[in-house]
């Protein structure tokens, strides 16, 4: 079978699955949560669930930006670019996001001036070419895309550049892993780490939850083995009753993180007092705004924003499922009114959402689960 | 938005204001951001790692070689390329 060629590892994956079924205790429920989105994908594309004995759940974080971001921020930002003199710029994730009136698309099919860019610097190149008009940069993303924004508007400042602003929704990992880790229906055993966040803040800033909340965390790749080997870790450091931080991703990931990029980021942005996110409420100190001395490059200091506030509909069930009280097929609009094609929710939108990635995968038997059966 | 896409380094870009390299991806040239790599910025023949149009990390030929093959797992080789094309390139 071609694909089963691909995994040149195959060898190590079922040796994983293997130790995870000697080092898991059928006695007790495990718990273990990925707080990135990629890593979500990855578990559903590879059906690494069915290479888990069943007492290991993995629950799916909040880790996908464009899963939490209240869909009222879409809806703001489109007001300020009602102005026909405004271009409306977004990185392609956003674009289907559904606000009160429509995605960006939508704005788009309906006359807006709506433009994919694939990086913040390409929309300083956009306001250079376009003298006349005033491009809006929709920023979104952990702090994996936070530094680039930061640069960007650092090198708006010092071109002069008066014709560009950035509408900041960056969000950042840590308090929304303590708000997880403070709700009372959350019971979390231990953490697999973001991978290409922890690039930039290293994994120190973990610290805390290995020694204050007593949990395990390991920052991890996205193949499979790399999950495996992560969950391997975890269970070790249970079973020891030791919990730390530990870094699975070394490839990739310093663990001091990346300097000049955390520089970027204290130059250009400080901590919003609280933000929303979409199905946890507001989480004090959890997003990033941008600093009064770029001020002139702040769209929400240079236009009227209106402060919409959208509810989700009622029958929507993305909060329980982006805070895995449920599973995706539980939420009652799963597959029917909700679907890839026409979602309801951020989290059936992009392909980091846990709704969209068991839409897309859960129902296909992998490659994988044929060596999972095999081992 | 990818997972982050490693990259060669052709050509450091001096001149102009700000810091850029041209590099390869799967066989694509693109100018890429090297600003964030201020404190050991990558010479030519190094492979980095890039988010939207930007250099994260430098990694080894080994490690970019690694990361290549995540991407083709997870099946996000061609959105990684169609991504680095999309850069505006002037
Ligand atoms: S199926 Fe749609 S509406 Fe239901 S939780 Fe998922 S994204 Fe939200």
């Amino acid at each position: 079978m071609k694909y089963v060629d691909e995994f040149r590892e195959a060898g190590v994956i079922r040796k994983a699955a293997e130790e995870i079924r000697r080092l898991a205790d059928p006695e007790r429920q495990y718990r273990f949560m990925e707080v990135c989105g990629g890593h979500t994908h990855a578990i559903y594309r590879f059906g690494l669930k069915d290479l888990l004995p069943s007492n290991i759940e993995l629950i799916h974080g909040p880790g996908c930006p464009v899963c939490v971001l209240p869909m009222g921020r879409i809806d703001d930002a489109v007001s300020i670019a009602r102005d026909p003199n405004v271009i409306f710029t977004a990185f392609g994730d956003m674009m289907r996001v559904p606000g009160r009136d429509g995605s960006p698309l939508e704005h788009k099919a309906r006359g807006m001036d709506v433009r994919t860019v694939y990086s913040p610097a390409d929309t300083l190149k956009l306001a250079q070419k376009n003298p006349d008009r005033h491009v809006l940069f929709f920023a979104i993303g952990f702090e994996t895309t936070a530094p680039s924004t930061a640069l960007t508007l650092m090198r708006a400042k010092s071109l002069g550049l008066r014709n560009f602003s950035v509408f900041c929704n960056h969000v950042t990992i840590i308090p929304a892993i303590r708000a997880i880790l403070d709700s009372p229906d959350m019971r979390i055993d231990a953490f697999i780490g973001p991978g290409h966040v922890s690039t930039v803040i290293g994994c120190r800033p973990y610290e805390w939850i290995a020694k204050n909340e007593r949990k395990p965390i390991v920052v991890s790749g996205f193949e499979p083995v790399d999950i495996l080997q992560a969950i391997v870790m975890l269970l070790r450091q249970l079973k020891a009753g030791e919990p730390k931080v530990e870094n699975q991703y070394t490839r990739v990931v310093p663990w001091e993180g990346n300097r000049s990029a955390l520089k970027a980021m204290a130059e250009v942005f400080e901590l919003r007092p609280y933000f929303e996110w979409r199905g946890m409420g507001f989480i004090s100190q959890s997003a990033l705004r941008i600093r009064s001395s770029y001020a002139q490059w702040n769209a929400e200091e240079r236009f009227p924003v209106p402060g919409v506030r959208v509810t989700d509909p009622k029958a929507a069930q993305c909060g329980e499922v982006l805070k895995g009280a449920l599973k995706p097929a539980q939420c009652k609009l799963f597959g029917k009114e909700c679907t890839p094609e026409h979602p309801i929710g951020a989290l059936m939108v992009s392909s980091e959402g846990s709704c969209a990635a068991y839409y897309n995968y859960e129902h296909r038997k992998t490659a994988l689960t044929s060596i999972g059966a095999s081992a | 938005m990818c997972l982050a896409i490693p990259a060669r380094v052709i050509e450091e870009a001096n001149g102009g204001e700000f810091s850029r390299a041209l590099v390869e991806v799967m066989g694509l040239r693109r100018h890429i951001d090297t600003g964030l790599l201020q404190d050991d910025p990558p010479r030519t023949g190094d492979w980095v790692l890039v988010h939207v149009g930007f250099a994260m990390s430098k990694i080894s030929e080994d490690q970019a070689l690694e990361q290549l093959r995540t991407l083709s797992q997870l099946g996000e080789q061609e959105a990684a390329l169609s991504e680095v094309q999309g850069y505006e390139d002037s």
